[in-house]
């Protein structure tokens, strides 16, 4: 009996040992990204977390049927002085797509992302300080980060 | 070679700026015959306007091939828009145009 509770519980603990293997060798998302950059996308993630809902106007297709293009447009020149806009896809393995620095130009972004699979979009907006979001599912058919 | 459209116009005060830049965007995840094709993208770009920059974009993998921004700035016709952009590999590329 003894025998057989000592044969489980190490079993138990191998498990738990290649877990964290596995956990270490996952290649990481920063190789394809500087340093820099990884921090402004966690930055962005922790910042959508707590951002209030936006009064600004955020366009996404519900579905769009390729990944690699989507077009997005966030709207927010009738807000004051925006500083930043910038698009977070949930679900794509570097969520920030872009972040905007506006000194100067009105609150209006359109571009093209890409979108690894379905995921909610945010479209964060900074003026005057507090950060705020409008956030939007898209659903995606074919995937746009290659396979 | 990076090509870039730069398309400023002016109306009822504003500059909308439409630019197009012809870059591969790899991510460096993608696959092509069993071989990581490399990460090519661009990292940082700038807008100015008649010399003063207006946007200061970081540009993430996750942005399509051949890129496309619009912008607004206020701004009259005959003002100079410039573009500029460095990727990840260190090119940069420009693009200078007057705003009709």
């Amino acid at each position: 009996m003894k025998r057989r509770l000592f044969l489980k519980s190490a079993m138990a603990g191998s498990a738990v040992a290649t877990a964290v293997g596995a956990g270490l060798l996952t290649p990481s998302m920063a190789f394809a990204n500087s340093a820099d950059f990884k921090a402004k996308s966690d930055a962005a993630g922790a910042s959508a977390a707590g951002a209030g809902k936006g009064s600004f106007k955020f366009k996404a297709p519900k579905i769009a049927e390729n990944g690699a293009v989507v077009p997005m447009t966030v709207d927010a020149s009738k807000m004051d002085g925006v500083t930043n806009i910038s698009f977070y896809v949930v679900n794509n393995g570097t969520p920030l797509a872009a972040s905007f620095n506006l000194s100067g130009a009105q609150g209006y972004v359109s571009t093209r992302i890409k979108m690894g699979k379905t995921s909610p979009v945010d479209a964060l907006v900074t003026a005057g300080g507090a950060t705020t979001k409008v956030s939007q599912e898209v659903k995606v058919t074919i995937g746009g980060c290659g396979g | 070679m990076a090509k870039i459209k730069l398309k400023p116009k002016a109306r009822k005060g504003v500059i909308g700026i439409k630019c197009l830049i012809k870059h591969p965007m790899e991510t460096g995840l993608r696959k092509k015959k069993g071989k990581i094709v490399p990460a090519n993208y661009i990292v940082h770009m700038v807008v100015s306007h008649n010399g003063t920059k207006v946007v200061d974009a970081d540009i993430g993998s996750s942005i399509s091939k051949d890129p496309y921004f619009k912008f607004n700035v206020a701004g009259a016709k005959g003002d100079t828009i410039e573009l500029k952009y460095k990727d990840s590999k260190g090119k940069t590329g420009s693009a200078t145009a007057k705003s009709k």
